[in-house]
């Protein structure tokens, strides 16, 4: 250090500030997790997690004071925001762990064989036997007729939107696509129910589920086909409208091929988001114990439905039941979920 | 692509010739899907208000303000506190979200080293997978007990505060609240503002970032000054999209709030309601003129979520921000 250097006043900001080294912040947050240890062993605090709360807040509070005696004050806000982020990461995580952790431990008590494969036929109200077989029949069917009619029909858009729609009423479109993204799902069963239940006279059916799921779908699937469309390089169209080909051929054979992993990704997340809805199917589809194959005609079961009416039971029977059929739920969804993922890592397009 | 030279024979025209049509044909059916979207948004608010003209018809004078809903039998109902519900737990849910989304979203994209981030984002958006019928199960069976603390805490010490204080003096029958319902919701909605959050601030400019650290920022005075202003708008978007999701939530809301018909900030008492919530648990008993009153009171969440959407939306298209994630 220079002696015009500490004379301008710059020695305690300089190229040699004072630092804390890594072992005395790590010393530091032991200690006052140490301390809070002794607080809860004398004092009548107790709790697993009052005590982790406030462990955090003491070593939180130790580390920030030690470095802005130290480091000063902007070191110390430094700090403090680090803290802040993982705090953040951690009150993330913890729902999550906890939420697929409970499901996974109440689950797990009834989920069989015999549960998958059983319908609710016949189940009197203090039998635990009983299971889901009509629910996943029904959610299956009804999610299949909602993404036959959701994905040719929002891949349709989609290519509208980024290969012709370049006019205010594509513009309009794309506007309008992100306004449904936003429609509540009990809006989109409501719909269905003053529509297809009550206007039309069809009455309950898995299709008039379909319908709603389909209208929570539609919007996503566009908008993650119109984002991989977007990504197909203009080089590939070129090439091929140099060789003659037409634009319609050149969007089939050129265009959705190489955007086929990406959109494969954005359908399985569609799927996925609507395989779990509960509302829209709550107000349309009936419910039923039975199995009932035909989605045209007649109340059908579903899972999402079957874990709500099990929720709302007086029975721990059918809270038990929920619980498995949650599980089942979470399974199928995650399953999807991990997929769409591992097939993103094989899509060639990136941003 | 069509541009035809000069001394083509005639079997190349015709080629072009059905090439043109194969275009026109295709475009077509392409101009129809996008009209589709368009006529199905229109029949979504034709449909509600034509099914819900019976029950507005029927009670014209006080549907905004009643506080009972009672359509079936005395014929009276209105959505007053199931409006004052819905927006009361959404905003608090934010307010619990929107910190800790920002924080999660900070760490994985500014601190986190870039794998571990990748990995950090997936669990995070793994939140939004989980259905929201298990969110619900999980806050009835699991949530609720566990708040019963946390509950207890507020009230002691930040009782002098009207929302936590109790509304009878009563504070430890604390059970299916409007807190507990907004908390089911902020974790809800925290993927989803944690989502677009993650994309805004990855699209700054990482010269704007190391000019700041340059100067001798430190990482907070960096995100401060460089990550922030930058993506405000981006992150204004967010919160207004988590909100919409918030106020249209149905069966997680539905099990764990309390199903009453009282405007009341006390949120740790038990009762409070929202629209969404209202109607699944009441679809099941409504006759027809309670059909058309639910409907009528899902037309007026459709018409609140909708507001909030077109604002998000102008935010963003305003601000030019590129945010398309899949989460959303």
């Amino acid at each position: 250090m220079t002696a015009d250097a500490s004379s301008a006043g710059l020695r305690s900001r300089g190229l040699t500030a004072r630092t804390l080294p890594r072992p005395v912040v790590a010393g530091a947050a032991l200690a006052a997790v140490a301390v809070t240890f002794l607080l809860f062993a004398v004092t009548p605090l107790q709790g697993v997690a009052d005590f982790l709360v406030a462990a955090t807040v003491l070593a939180i509070l130790t580390v920030t004071g030690l470095t802005l005696a130290v480091e000063g004050r902007r070191r110390a806000v430094d700090r403090l925001a680090t803290s802040g982020a993982l705090i953040a990461l951690v009150l993330t995580l913890l729902p999550l762990g906890f939420t697929l952790g409970y499901t996974a431990y109440r689950g797990t008590k009834r989920l069989t064989g015999n549960f998958l494969t059983h319908s609710m036929a016949g189940v009197g109200p203090f039998s635990p036997n009983g299971g889901i077989y009509h629910a996943i029949v029904g959610t299956l069917e009804q999610v299949l007729i909602a993404s036959l009619i959701a994905v040719p029909l929002g891949l349709l858009v989609a290519i509208y939107v980024t290969e012709y729609g370049r006019n205010a009423f594509g513009t309009a479109i794309r506007f309008l696509v992100d306004v449904m993204t936003g429609i509540p799902s009990i809006v989109a069963g409501l719909f269905v129910l003053a529509f297809w239940v009550l206007a039309l006279h069809k009455g309950f059916s898995g299709f008039a589920g379909s319908i709603a799921l389909a209208i929570l779908e539609l919007p996503i699937v566009v908008r993650s086909a119109e984002e991989m469309i977007r990504l197909v390089p203009a080089a590939l169209r070129e090439a091929s409208y140099a060789l003659g080909v037409p634009k319609w051929k050149t969007i089939l054979r050129i265009v959705l091929p190489t955007a086929a992993t990406g959109i494969t990704t954005g359908v399985m997340l569609a799927i996925a988001r609507v395989t779990g809805e509960t509302a829209p199917v709550l107000l349309v589809v009936g419910n039923n114990f039975y199995i009932n194959t035909n989605p045209m005609k007649g109340p059908q079961a579903s899972l999402p439905l079957y874990i709500f009416q099990g929720a709302g039971s007086s029975s721990n029977l059918d809270v038990d039941r929920a619980w498995a059929a949650a599980l089942t739920l979470i399974l199928i969804v995650v399953v999807l979920y991990v997929a769409a993922r591992l097939l993103t890592r094989r899509n060639s397009l990136r941003r | 692509m069509t541009a035809v030279s000069p001394g083509v024979d005639a079997a190349s025209l015709r080629d072009v010739r059905s090439s043109r049509r194969g275009d026109r044909v295709f475009s077509g059916v392409t101009v129809v899907a996008g009209a589709l979207v368009f006529a199905l948004l229109g029949a979504i608010a034709v449909f509600l208000v034509v099914k819900a003209m019976p029950a507005l018809q029927h009670d014209k004078s006080s549907f905004w303000t009643t506080k009972i809903w009672d359509p079936d039998a005395t014929g009276r109902y209105g959505v007053a506190a199931l409006v004052f519900g819905t927006v009361l737990s959404s905003v608090l849910a934010l307010a619990m979200a929107v910190p800790v989304a920002l924080g999660v979203a900070v760490y994985t994209v500014e601190y986190a080293p870039r794998r571990v981030g990748r990995f950090l984002g997936y669990l995070t958006d793994m939140l939004a997978a989980v259905p929201s019928v298990v969110y619900g199960l999980w806050g009835l069976f699991f949530l609720l007990p566990h708040l019963v603390g946390t509950q207890t805490f507020l009230n002691r010490w930040l009782g002098w505060i009207p929302l936590f204080s109790g509304a009878h003096g009563d504070v430890n029958t604390f059970s299916k609240s409007v807190f507990a319902a907004s908390v089911i919701l902020a974790i809800m909605v925290l993927p989803i503002v944690a989502a677009i959050s993650r994309e805004v601030i990855g699209q700054v400019d990482p010269a704007q970032k190391e000019a700041a650290l340059a100067l001798g920022a430190t990482r907070w005075e960096m995100l401060r000054t460089a990550v922030f202003p930058p993506s405000r708008p981006g992150i204004v978007s967010a919160v207004m999209l988590g909100l919409g999701r918030a106020l249209g939530e149905t069966i997680a809301v539905a099990l764990v709030i309390g199903n009453t018909f009282d405007i009341s900030a006390h949120v740790l008492t038990p009762g409070g309601n929202t629209i969404a919530a209202n109607i699944a648990n009441r679809f099941g008993e409504a006759g027809a003129l309670g059909r058309s009153a639910l409907i009528a009171s899902g037309l007026v969440l459709f018409v609140i979520t909708l507001l909030v959407n077109l604002i998000a939306r102008y935010v963003i298209y305003r601000s030019g921000v590129e945010e398309r994630s899949a989460a959303v």
